[in-house]
């Protein structure tokens, strides 16, 4: 088996569509992760103890279970009770959903290290509930959880694949479909691996550079 | 005759099994400044974080103004206060702790601008010309817009009494707040205090092992010893001739420990 470079080129612009995709699933699902990360750290703390055990259980739920399963779930049996999703939708919600179980506890460990003086001076300055939350302990708290949180981000970005099992025109499906068209697998797969690797790598440099400016706190 | 600032009546408070209040009571008039002394877990330190509902109380009950801190009438009786309550409560009572709890992620003036603004809706040109009052007074108008982090202890606590004042409380409750700092920064903001007791009629509680200060500055010392109060009088009886065994060990210890008189 040869490398044939006017193949690469020939499936370069198909692979770059998948690239697109592969990209903008790793960016909604991060934001759903964070957002669905920190409901859930929060939802954990309520006063309500229904609410925080129910909540902590869900958790512990979808991240006892693979991805894959998941993505299975909400693309192919959700239908069955009226949720039709389009591919990349359901793969967004099982992406979010399932990295936000783990980055949750990156919030928790972040709120957890923030001082209980911290808490205290907030209700000696009477500040209310909520005021507590977005004035004095999140902005506290999320900056050093920066990095953690890309470290999963980063994570999340290589199990995209992954949405290749729902139809989603990722990357990786992109190459299969064209590996199976021209029964050549060396170069397209060579490609995804390619790209996976420099995205990574660009990723790690941007990683390293949050580190820097969020790592750490002073106080 | 005037009514009392503070009622405190038969109040208990247990942290697990050990019990550091135990049916206390005390009363506090109106601009008094009061000492409280005595050993590490008599329960000093709790009057305060409980007068400042950071610690809810067991049994008792506590009036400041003559109005209830941790219950509300309702229908008649009494029931446990709600967040409201306690919120309208805290607006009476300013509190500065042992370790400054400055918002490190905010500047100076922020700090102290803050909880006016949140609290109490004031604009923020009229919060920040307030702040750099309250600043120019501790003698930080000059930081206001450093960070925490770049403060000493001495400076930081001098903020923290700032951001306290921004909410001109009746009340003003100091935890230790010179046993975090080193030696040669206790007198600037013992200095404060001084200032803060000739320039307002604030009533204030102070939790304190400065002795010396402690004689100086209080109407009326409190000895405190396993939840209860053993002494208390003014402070040249107290220091001069304690009447108690417990109050006359405790002043021989500090005094032994360094601390002047």
């Amino acid at each position: 088996m040869e490398w044939d470079w006017n193949f690469v080129w020939q499936i370069m612009p198909t692979l770059i569509e998948g690239v697109k995709i592969t990209i903008l699933a790793t960016l909604l699902g991060s934001v759903l992760a964070a957002v669905v990360g920190l409901g859930i750290a929060l939802g954990r703390r309520s006063p309500n103890r229904i609410l925080a055990r129910g909540i902590g259980f869900v958790a512990e739920f979808i991240r006892g279970t693979p991805l894959l399963v998941q993505l299975y779930f909400i693309f192919y049996v959700l239908p069955d009770i009226g949720i039709l999703l389009s591919p990349l939708v359901a793969g967004v919600i099982g992406l979010g959903l399932h990295y936000g179980t783990y980055t949750a506890e990156v919030y928790r460990a972040g709120i957890d290290n923030v001082p209980r003086g911290q808490w205290e001076a907030a209700k000696a300055c009477n500040l209310s509930a909520r005021q507590t939350w977005t004035r004095v302990i999140l902005p506290q708290a999320i900056p050093p959880m920066i990095p953690a949180l890309a470290n999963y981000f980063i994570a999340m970005f290589k199990e995209t694949p992954l949405l290749s099992a729902i139809t989603v025109l990722e990357l990786m499906n992109q190459a299969k479909s064209v590996a199976n068209t021209y029964y050549r697998y060396i170069e397209p797969i060579t490609l995804v691996g390619a790209f996976f690797l420099a995205i990574s790598l660009v990723a790690v440099v941007l990683l390293r550079w949050l580190e820097h400016r969020y790592g750490r706190v002073e106080r | 005759m005037t009514e009392p600032i503070i009622k405190i009546d038969a109040i208990s408070k247990s942290f697990g099994n050990f019990q550091v209040l135990d049916g206390l009571s005390m009363q506090v008039m109106p601009r008094e400044k009061l000492a409280l002394i005595g050993p590490s877990g008599s329960g000093k330190t709790t009057i305060l974080r409980i007068l400042m509902t950071l610690e809810r109380i067991d049994a008792g009950h506590i009036a400041i103004e003559g109005e209830q801190l941790y219950h509300m009438p309702k229908n008649g009786g009494l029931v446990a206060a709600d967040e409201r309550h306690l919120t309208k409560m805290r607006q009476k009572i300013g509190m500065v702790f042992q370790l400054f709890n400055l918002f490190p992620h905010m500047s100076v003036i922020d700090n102290v601008t803050l909880a006016p603004m949140l609290t109490k809706g004031v604009a923020r040109a009229a919060a920040e010309k307030r702040a750099m009052e309250l600043l120019d007074m501790v003698g930080m108008s000059e930081k206001a817009k450093a960070m925490p982090a770049q403060l000493s202890g001495g400076q930081k606590q001098r903020v923290a009494i700032a951001r306290a004042l921004a909410l001109q409380p009746k009340i003003m409750l100091f935890d230790e707040v010179t046993s975090a700092l080193d030696p040669e920064l206790v007198e600037e903001v013992l200095n404060v205090l001084w200032k803060l007791c000739a320039e307002t009629d604030m009533t204030m509680l102070l939790v304190t092992h400065e002795m010396g200060f402690a004689h100086d500055f209080a109407d009326r010392v409190l000895f405190f010893d396993r939840g209860k109060i053993v002494e208390e009088g003014k402070p040249d009886e107290m220091f001069s001739n304690p009447k108690q065994e417990r109050t006359q060990t405790f002043l021989r210890k500090i005094i032994a420990a360094g601390h002047r008189v």
